[in-house]
């Protein structure tokens, strides 16, 4: 009885949320599908705290009598075929306009078939693996690609001198990416990846592999693992064998020196360099427009980083066809304004959506990690401006 | 025992397999569901698809008592088989289904010759195990399978050649139901046939079993061949209407729901599947879509109160409460 009595009063709840949208006037769906529930749910969460929080801050700007909802769905991680589903369910029965989202990269190839059939346009403001953007026409990137991150730390590091390499990336798409794009940004500045190793995707203990980097003695050590726990997880391995004393450098992605996952790290970051497109810690005057907002919605203790910030410009994007168009839209429509969208004000700086490839072009920062003001942050000391995705460089269409 | 009661359990036995008016429930309101919710219709391909998987599952947990935590294995090589073909040019739905229970039932058959030699929790712990590797090896063999990315790509071409599966799921719908109702047939004739009861048997005193000469193993391996079929015909399904596979269809974590799911409904009782399966997926469905970051706890509670109010699922619920009514008249 209990449960029947709760399935009713869930379905009458529904229905009445139904009835309530049916009477706005101009009303623009976004379907959200992120991850909500489970042991991954921290991206989903630091990437829908951006989309909520453009919304908050700018549903205001939009024409009189329009307004943008989101429908949020959970893929509970990376299940491309839950994720496809829910993409399709957002399409068929909510009748969303725009799909986005997507925190997992097989997620988003999966919802690209989704994108295609029902010409719905989707906003990728996560999932970084490279040739996602090509699975569909409906498809534009507001994050990054790892390949744009891992080639610029590269050749950074190349830079330095270093002349052998060890890289360690988990062994899923993006690991290789990052692997790839470090290999190429290293060996083109005339360095050696001497040994490569990739790490299982369930691991939470990275001690043996730090070990085998410490006894190859590389001069600088590439580490890529999913932004989360487990970069706190790969630093405490790190520190523990003592690879920094042992005069092994390491670089990385923002992934691993992730934001809000410093204050969890102790001393052990400190002086290590990484590429990224944000930083909490930047002093643009955008960044600073966004992290009070921040602050004044979610207090001190979330703290942004560059899932939120995607979320947040793939959400002024959707923002900006709706402004454009009035509210009235087709999926082509939408497709001619998002992929040739550009913003110079976005916390991490000017970006914009390259026509050819639907993907981002963005200002690529190497940081080093350094103590201001008691806490650890990645302060940007190097840019490398408008970066366009190497693999897609480097592989053309066929 | 006087020959009038020996008669009549003669009888009783004799009519335990007679189709009753009841059976034609699931089918009828199947059929009626695709008219009334012509918006769900994805979601319904995936019951109808999950059910079948649910029905092969019973047959080696709550029939010959096989406690398996692996039995996704056989539905993710189903769902690869299928959706290998489908990517590399035999893009026949049927070929691949068929296909797909071929390669199911053979890793069924081959790993059954080995963990069926065991008992308890060896065969728990087999059965995981079985599992677990097929799932890394898919993760390993990214040219096959796609690896963490799934497989992308399938094509599959319309049903016999005139029904194109769509994003709304009409073809997929009819399609799941079409094969979950072989599936069923091919199960209930098992069931109530001798074979099948000498499963159940086999489940309730395996040393009587063996006692009076039914050859066990050979039977057990046997169901479990079967139900390794249906299971993978299950994956097949679920690959060909949603036209992706991805690695979570090898997942412990699978073989896991798939049991609450009977268990759900009732165990060892063919149509426990019917009850649990819809129930959970639909609880689910709706949970997430109302509260989509909690939803897992609804999820519990209605579990909660199944195993403590419902024992034996809610058929057993159900037959508790007509034995009440039948003994108060």
């Amino acid at each position: 009885m209990t449960i029947t009595a709760r399935f009713l009063a869930a379905l009458f709840t529904v229905t009445l949320a139904g009835i309530g949208i049916a009477s706005a006037q101009t009303e623009i769906k976004v379907g959200v599908v992120s991850t909500m529930s489970g042991p991954d749910a921290q991206p989903g969460d630091e990437m829908n705290k951006g989309i909520d929080l453009y919304v908050k801050e700018h549903q205001k700007d939009l024409p009189a009598g329009v307004k943008v909802t989101l429908i949020y769905r959970d893929d509970t991680g990376a299940n491309p075929d839950v994720a496809k589903r829910l993409a399709t369910e957002l399409v068929t029965r909510d009748h969303v306009n725009i799909l986005a989202g997507a925190v997992w990269s097989p997620n988003a190839a999966a919802i690209a078939s989704v994108a295609t059939e029902a010409k719905v346009p989707f906003v990728i403001m996560n999932a970084a693996g490279a040739s996602i953007t090509r699975a569909s026409p409906y498809i534009i990137r507001t994050s990054f690609t790892l390949w744009l991150v891992s080639t610029p730390i590269g050749q950074w590091a190349a830079k330095q001198g270093w002349k052998k390499a060890y890289t360690a990336v988990t062994d899923y798409a993006p690991g290789f990416d990052a692997e790839g794009g470090f290999t190429k940004g290293f060996t083109d500045g005339g360095g050696t990846v001497i040994d490569k190793v990739r790490m299982p995707f369930p691991t939470d203990d990275y001690s043996p592999f730090i070990q085998r980097i410490k006894d190859s003695k590389p001069n600088v050590a590439f580490i890529f693992v999913p932004a989360g726990k487990k970069a706190t997880a790969v630093m405490k391995a790190w520190n523990d064998l003592g690879l920094t004393k042992a005069g092994i450098k390491l670089v990385t992605t923002q992934d691993v020196m992730l934001d809000e996952e410093l204050p969890n790290m102790g001393d052990a970051p400190l002086g290590i360099v990484s590429a990224g497109t944000y930083s909490n810690a930047a002093t643009r005057a955008a960044n600073q427009v966004f992290l009070n907002a921040w602050r004044n919605a979610y207090g001190e203790k979330p703290i942004a980083d560059f899932m939120s910030v995607a979320g947040w410009d793939g959400m002024a994007a959707i923002f900006d066809v709706v402004k454009q168009t009035n509210g009235k839209f087709d999926g082509d429509a939408a497709m001619k304004i998002l992929s040739n969208w550009k913003t110079t004000d976005s916390p991490r700086g000017p970006i914009s959506i390259d026509p050819n490839t639907r993907d981002v072009i963005e200002n690529v920062y190497i940081r080093r990690v350094e103590n201001l003001n008691g806490k650890l942050a990645n302060v940007e000391f190097e840019t490398i401006p408008n970066v366009k995705d190497p693999w897609k460089e480097a592989n053309p269409p066929k | 025992m006087t020959a009038k009661s020996a008669a009549h359990t003669i009888a009783t036995f004799a009519r335990r397999h007679r189709l009753r008016p009841m059976e034609a429930l699931p089918w009828v309101l199947a059929v009626a569901a695709y008219f009334v919710f012509p918006d769900y219709l994805a979601l319904g391909a995936q019951i109808l698809a999950t059910l079948l998987f649910g029905l092969s599952a019973d047959l080696v947990l709550g029939y010959a008592g096989i406690v398996t935590l692996g039995h996704a294995a056989f539905y993710g090589v189903g769902a690869y088989t299928a959706g290998y073909l489908a990517a590399h040019g035999v893009g026949s739905p049927i070929i691949g289904l068929i296909a797909a229970m071929v390669a199911a039932g053979a890793v069924g058959f081959i790993s059954g010759l080995i963990i069926l030699r065991t008992q308890g929790l060896s065969i728990l712990m087999l059965t995981l195990v079985v599992c677990v590797m097929l799932q890394e090896a898919a993760n390993k063999m990214t040219s096959i399978t796609g690896g963490a990315d799934g497989l992308q790509g399938m094509e599959v071409q319309p049903v016999l050649g005139m029904f194109r599966f769509d994003m709304y799921g009409h073809t997929a719908y009819w399609y799941a139901l079409g094969v979950l109702f072989l599936g069923w047939a091919v199960t209930r004739t098992i069931v109530h046939s001798s074979f099948g009861r000498s499963l159940t048997g086999i489940r309730e005193n395996v040393a009587r079993m063996n006692a009076i000469g039914t050859p066990v193993f050979f039977r057990l391996v046997t169901i479990y061949t079967i139900s390794a079929m249906l299971a993978g015909a299950a994956g097949a399904l679920i690959a060909e209407t949603t036209q992706l596979v991805a690695l979570n269809v090898l997942s412990v974590d699978l073989s896991g729901t798939i049991l609450v799911m009977i268990i759900l409904g009732g165990v060892g009782r063919l149509y426990g599947a019917f009850i649990g399966v819809p129930l959970y997926m639909i609880a689910q469905d709706r949970f997430s879509t109302i509260d989509p970051t909690y939803w897992y706890f609804w999820i519990g509670l209605l579990l909660v109160l199944v195993v403590a109010f419902a024992r034996g699922g809610i058929l057993g619920m159900a037959d508790a409460v007509l034995r009440r009514f039948k003994r108060s008249p």
